[in-house]
């Protein structure tokens, strides 16, 4: 690139062929502002496998998210029915049946409508464990990691503490605490939700953290340092936006694991009461029984839910981990010869220090130098 | 080897090992096919080195991996790439073999030196067992075999106490030594061609000299061909035969070296070599008028800016480390207006040094004194408004800009911090006058880094560092990371702001030649102390201390007569060392 | 900021000098031990964190005797009962008890049924791990086998194959997929039994043994029954493959993802360069740099099964631990639930340290 302008700054004319085909590559990737959205993008440069794969997984929470707004629509009963309008009790462990599509529980509820009302159960607990532990997980990453010093060391220690305990069994802990193990109505959403983001408090922390310690010594926030930018503003002008990059990543893959933690709860019986709402978790737990006498349709129906919605969120999450990681990303073999001359000397997915590379997007071209988001699934125990 | 892509008759002309005929590459990149390489067409004669040279993107790189067809999946080509067996009994088109006899030509026909020995060497097996692993792919499978095969190569190629160190791993070798290691394990399959991927670039001048007496070794005592890729012209004068210069993925001339630098038929080449910088050759700079343009004042007259009695800067250790000293008590003068070039190679302190002034790393001892405040043990706040007076440009151009801010907004940070404008809508005049002055487009304000090139980022950093007319400037390698060509450019604009605004300057750098160029005075740096400083002049011409001579001597002349003298000069110092 | 140190053996000439202080050939230097003792200290903050944290977090709403017999006693009885088990004194006083306790051994008595938490350490510990051992080799087996082929057919129908499956593996909650199991292959097929650990007639013949170990596999192979056995395994099969292919999902990823980094990266290129074949490169080349980062996150999922164990058992009905836990939680008895957890946290502790030194033996980089 600098080669070509120089040439021509000096020369005017192109000196070997090829010159004159950089100009139109160079018009015709500009990217709309469209373009630019973050899934969006991905999907523009997603193929083959990866694209079936994030196509499949934005469906499948589409899918919920739509069920979770309009339950009230699309189930025939409420969560927490167990009589008709006219006051006739359901009939419970029914099998599935006109009225009852799905069949009843051994308590008389609907399994369809329960099915369709957990949807909103998981989306709302979601939707409050991820804000809440990515507001403080970041905050606290971004303050711990820039600073450093013993407050960060500190922090280090209790984080990977509480990271190398099982989820699920912190979740219980502080779901005792919260609630005493006696969920109410909406309090017991909320304890499910604030139990869960305690969990994953040290995940974005640690994350964020990592990014930050990485970035503190590169050369843009150097050059903030050397400008005398205050700390403050290097915090929130240069740190923050950059060191958030891998969050979806993450957010994502701890979307799944929040569904199955509230889900475990609701097994364990610490979960929500089912006249507060209605939550697949508590759901299995008493169809265990039934399984037993061969029921089938209690236990096949929310667990197949549960499956589905973490299913979609972990194929996004997987798909946008896999893109923003060039290493894993695929990329389609051309064919044929064809496309312009580029100023790259090797493929750019390989190649850290081709100073030159023009036309990568802000977030893939600097991608190589950042570590893949290693987003060590911590697994699922529930 | 048999079948319809080993081919007997001779399409490689005799006296030639290797050839190349219309190969094209493509990548698929997230912007969309992009050539690499187009249609070139090379030889590489027998028992030769061949040079080729280019600036980054010249494909050449892709050519050389092209020959083991070692490219990524996405990667496309089209055209031929014959090479001859050793013995010549055969001659095959590399791109037309299948799998299995692609493994066997690699590595027993061309063998590959890497860029990054670091990346190359596997750090959880020991070097021994990785020279064996290349052996035993060859057919040669008995333990003691591999053994002895590869104690002997690593004796060649300078391992002192091979016998045991063969058992190490990668990691208690020195840079060089990996680099000796990975041509030994190109040299024991005793392969016709060795192809050397950018070998010295990742090396100080002083190893990469080693580097390039190896590869003649491999030449004159192996009989093999080498095909080196460089950046370097001085390197390209050293060791090549034979010289292909490439440009944007073609091959712009080829001949012998003796051809390429003394007659030279292409513009291209002639401008490429225009470009790379010689020791003694003074930069000047001229106005619009063609006047040459001097600095007014005499530096030695004008008052001390920097001041650094006994500065010692240490790196606290961790865990297992013990503390590491990357200065010794240093004693140095910078002047206002003048520049002062801090020479050295890796891991002499000469980047802390720079960095202490600028207050990006505390010291440990001695006493710093920058511009009136000093340094050892200052408080942030103070220091603080001196920010304004100092500028600082970072040698990788790529990852200085905050990547989510456009031009714009990152040239005028200083400006907002300092108070001087409020808004950026306010500062925008005065910044597009900054981009005017450093001579990029203002078309360039509102994009973002990484759509610029490298040269103009360098550019834009230098507007940066110098938008509050600061009295001092620091530039760590401002233009090591640039192809030459562009670097001259840099370089040039660099003079000629040093000579309107008169700022006083320390340029850290590794390349004595540029340094030359550019410096009044020079500081040799080696281990955290200063060898040796004077005037440019005096440094250049008279070097004093032993360890100057021999980074002077280990630079390649890019003349290749010259050259030839030159490390005649350099084995001469060598050999009086080791006596 | 400049690479500190690197070349000094290379600033001198052509002849490198031989270098003096290089440790010798497969002898484990101090610095290791070093690394060792100062890993294994670090547990120490570990544990005290965790016991920390489970202390106050279970006692930071009230005692454990309202919550377990809140409602079932008057208030005075109630009142009573806390003040003799000194549940009334200032936490910060009670916390010093336990951590003395701790020290001793003595996690306190069950609420529920007035036994020592130690005694049902012991007692059902051995359930646990050996549900977890089997489920251990269940999850390294398909997960390093699928997961290395995975990488090495990478972005073929093969990996799109197993990804989808690990991804399922994980995705299905282990209490569903325990009862998916038990519906197909217990009341569907009627090939394997539904719950418990083993028949009754087994546990009779468990019954005449001297020193029965706990682990069900090792006493049956004591008796030296064939038919106790195979009633034993057959228990074991549907909770170790319900556990075990919950790890295996996170697993293929994790040998995925990594053996890919590796067999793009520098080094393997440059073996490929010299002729290595691409089995050779996956086996060897790639995959002991790899096994550095897999046993790390490995070991966490050892600990994970643990926790994992909990919702298993539960669905099997298998007397561990876990199925300890899920009853006094029910049971709402919060002595018996934080002396378990606590255990748990130990072990967790202890495999991280086991787990991290394995793989400083593995890197020649922390081991000389």
């Amino acid at each position: 690139m600098s080669a070509a302008n120089a040439a021509k700054a000096s020369h005017g004319a192109p000196t070997v062929p090829g010159d004159d085909r950089l100009e139109e590559l160079r018009q015709s990737t500009k990217t709309s502002f469209f373009g630019k959205l973050p899934i969006i993008k991905q999907l523009r440069i997603a193929v083959g496998w990866q694209k079936g794969m994030l196509v499949t997984g934005l469906i499948l929470c589409g899918f919920f998210l739509l069920v979770a707004i309009f339950a009230p629509l699309i189930a025939p009963y409420g969560y927490s029915q167990i009589k008709d309008a006219s006051g006739q009790a359901f009939p419970t462990q029914a099998a599935p049946s006109a009225e009852h599509i799905w069949g009843t529980t051994v308590g008389g509820f609907d399994v369809f409508s329960r099915t369709v009302w957990g949807a909103r159960t998981a989306v709302i607990a979601i939707i409050v464990a991820v804000l809440c532990s990515i507001f403080v997980g970041v905050l606290l990453g971004l303050v711990s990691g820039y600073f450093g010093g013993w407050v960060d060391r500190v922090l280090v220690v209790i984080a990977d503490a509480v990271y190398s305990f099982p989820s699920l069994l912190l979740a219980i802990l502080m779901a005792i605490m919260i609630s005493h193990g006696q969920s109410g109505l909406w309090a017991g959403i909320f304890s499910s939700g604030l139990s869960i983001t305690v969990v994953y408090i040290p995940q974005y922390f640690r994350t964020i953290r990592a990014e930050v310690v990485r970035m503190k010594e590169s050369a843009f926030i150097e050059s903030a340092r050397v400008i005398g930018a205050s700390t403050w503003r290097i915090m929130t002008k240069h740190l923050l936006k950059n060191s958030t990059r891998t969050l979806p990543v993450i957010l994502t893959l701890n979307s799944s694991e929040a569904i199955l933690t509230l889900a475990g709860l609701g097994f364990l019986g610490f979960g929500i009461e089912p006249t507060a709402a209605a939550e697949w978790g508590y759901d299995l737990n008493r169809s265990v029984s039934d399984v037993t006498a061969g029921i089938w349709w209690t236990a096949i129906f929310p667990g197949v839910a549960i499956v589905l919605i973490v299913l979609g969120i972990t194929l996004v999450g997987e798909s946008l981990n896999d893109l923003s990681d060039p290493r894993l990303r695929t990329r389609k073999s051309a064919g044929e010869v064809i496309g312009s001359i580029e100023d790259t000397s090797v493929d750019p997915s390989t190649q850290k220090d081709a100073a030159e590379v023009v036309f990568t997007d802000p977030n893939t071209g600097d991608a190589n130098e950042a570590p893949a988001a290693n987003t060590v699934n911590k697994g699922d125990e529930s | 080897m048999s079948g319809t892509q080993i081919l007997n008759k001779d399409v490689v002309a005799e006296g030639d090992l290797a050839a190349i005929k219309n190969l094209s590459v493509s990548f698929v990149t997230d912007a969309g096919p992009i050539k690499a390489v187009d249609k070139v067409n090379l030889t590489i004669p027998k028992k030769s080195i061949v040079g080729i040279v280019g600036e980054s993107g010249s494909g050449k790189s892709v050519t050389a991996k092209s020959i083991l067809k070692l490219l990524p999946e996405t990667a496309t080509t089209s055209g031929a790439i014959y090479l001859k067996s050793r013995d010549g009994s055969q001659q095959m088109d590399v791109l037309a073999l299948n799998s299995e006899q692609l493994r066997q030509m690699r590595g027993e026909e061309a063998a590959m030196v890497f860029q990054e020995p670091n990346s190359v060497l596997n750090p959880v097996y020991t070097i021994g067992w990785q020279i064996a692993e290349g052996l035993r792919a060859h057919g040669i499978t008995d333990k003691h075999e591999q053994r002895a095969k590869a104690v002997d190569i690593l004796k060649k190629v300078g391992i002192p106490d091979a016998e045991t160190r063969i058992d190490y791993y990668p990691h208690q070798f020195s840079g060089g030594q990996k680099q000796r290691i990975v041509i030994a394990m190109a040299l024991v399959l005793n392969a016709g061609l060795i192809l050397a991927d950018e070998p010295t670039t990742a090396l100080d001048v002083t190893v990469q000299a080693e580097i390039l007496d190896l590869l003649r070794m491999a030449r004159d005592e192996f009989d093999a061909s080498v095909l080196i890729i460089t950046h370097n012209m001085g390197v390209i004068a050293d060791v090549a035969d034979d010289v292909i210069v490439m440009y944007r993925g073609h091959v712009v001339e080829q001949g012998s070296v003796e051809q390429i630098f003394y007659s030279p038929k292409e513009p291209y080449t002639k401008r490429l070599l225009s470009a790379v910088p010689r020791i003694g050759q003074k930069l000047v700079v001229r106005d619009e008028q063609g006047q040459i343009i001097e600095r007014k004042t005499d530096y030695r007259e004008e008052p001390i800016a920097v001041k650094a009695r006994g500065l010692e800067i240490t790196y606290p250790g961790h865990l297992m480390q013990p503390p590491f000293k990357a200065v010794r008590g240093i004693d140095f003068d910078i002047h206002r207006s003048e520049v002062v070039g801090l020479v050295g190679e890796s891991g002499s302190g000469k980047s802390t040094t720079g960095r202490a002034i600028a207050g990006l790393q505390r010291i440990s001892g001695g006493s710093l004194n920058v511009l009136g405040v000093e340094m050892n043990g200052f408080k942030e706040r103070e220091f603080k408004p001196k920010r304004a007076d100092i500028g600082f440009v970072f040698q990788d151009p790529g990852s200085s800009f905050n990547p989510l801010m456009t031009i714009a907004q990152n040239v005028a940070e200083p400006l907002l911090v300092h108070g001087k404008y409020h808004s950026l809508a306010e500062a925008r005049k005065y910044v597009e006058e900054l981009l005017e002055m450093v001579q990029l487009p203002k078309a360039y304000m509102d994009r973002f880094p990484h759509e610029l090139s490298g040269g103009q980022r360098q550019r834009a950093s230098l507007a940066r560092a110098l938008a509050l007319k600061p009295p001092l400037l620091i530039a760590d390698e401002p233009t090591s990371a640039l192809d030459v060509s562009v670097q001259a450019k840099v370089l040039e604009l660099f003079k000629k702001l040093q000579v309107e605004i008169g700022f006083a300057c320390l340029f850290i750098t590794h390349d004595l030649a540029v340094v030359d160029m550019l410096a009044d005075r020079i500081m040799v740096m080696h281990k955290g102390e200063i060898v040796e400083h004077g005037d440019a002049d005096q440094i250049m011409r008279n070097p004093r201390d032993p360890y100057t001579r021999k980074l002077l001597a280990s630079l390649p002349i890019p003349d290749p007569r010259e050259q030839r003298k030159h490390r005649a000069h350099l084995h001469e110092l060598l050999a009086a060392e080791q006596a | 900021m400049e690479a500190k140190a690197t070349a000094e053996a290379d600033a001198s000439p052509i002849k490198a000098k031989p270098s003096e202080t290089k440790p010798k050939k497969n002898r484990i230097s101090s610095g290791f031990f070093k690394f060792v003792v100062v890993r294994f200290l670090l547990i120490i903050p570990t544990i005290f964190i965790l016991v920390t944290i489970v202390f106050f977090v279970m006692r930071a709403t009230g005692d454990p005797i309202t919550a377990a017999l809140g409602g079932r006693l008057t208030p005075q009885e109630l009142q009573a009962r806390i003040h003799q088990a000194g549940y009334d004194r200032p936490l910060i006083v009670q916390y010093a008890e336990y951590l003395g306790d701790l020290l001793h051994g003595d996690l306190g008595t069950t609420l529920t049924d007035n036994q020592p938490v130690t005694t049902i350490l012991t007692r059902y510990g051995a359930a646990t791990f050996e549900l977890a051992f089997l489920a251990l080799i269940i999850a390294l087996i398909v997960g390093i086998g699928l997961g290395r082929i995975a990488a090495r057919r990478r972005d073929h129908a093969p990996d799109a194959a197993i990804r989808t499956f690990a991804i399922l593996c994980y995705a299905t909650p282990v209490f569903f997929l325990g009862l998916l199991l038990k519906l197909i292959f217990s009341i569907w097929l009627d090939w394997l039994p539904s719950s418990g650990r083993s028949s009754l007639e087994s546990e009779m013949q468990f019954g005449r043994l001297v020193s029965p170990t706990g682990f069900y596999i090792i006493d049956a192979l004591q008796l030296g029954d064939p038919a106790v056995l195979l009633d034993v395994l057959q228990h074991a099969i549907l909770p170790a493959l319900a556990l075990g292919l919950l790890t295996a999902g996170v697993f293929i990823r994790l040998v995925r993802t990594n053996v890919i980094s590796t067999y793009t990266s520098g080094y393997v290129e440059a073996a490929r360069s010299r002729g290595v074949s691409e089995k050779r490169l996956l086996s060897k080349h790639a995959w002991k740099p790899a096994l550095i980062p897999i046993i790390t996150v490995m070991g966490m999922q050892i600990a994970l099964m643990l926790a994992g164990a909990v919702p298993t058992e539960t669905t099997f009905e298998w007397k561990g631990l876990g199925f300890m836990l899920s009853t006094y939680l029910k049971a709402r008895d919060f002595v018996a639930v934080q002396g378990i957890v606590i255990l748990i946290a130990i072990i967790v502790s202890v495999v991280n340290f086991i787990v991290d030194v394995i793989s400083a033996l593995i890197d020649p980089r922390v081991r000389y």
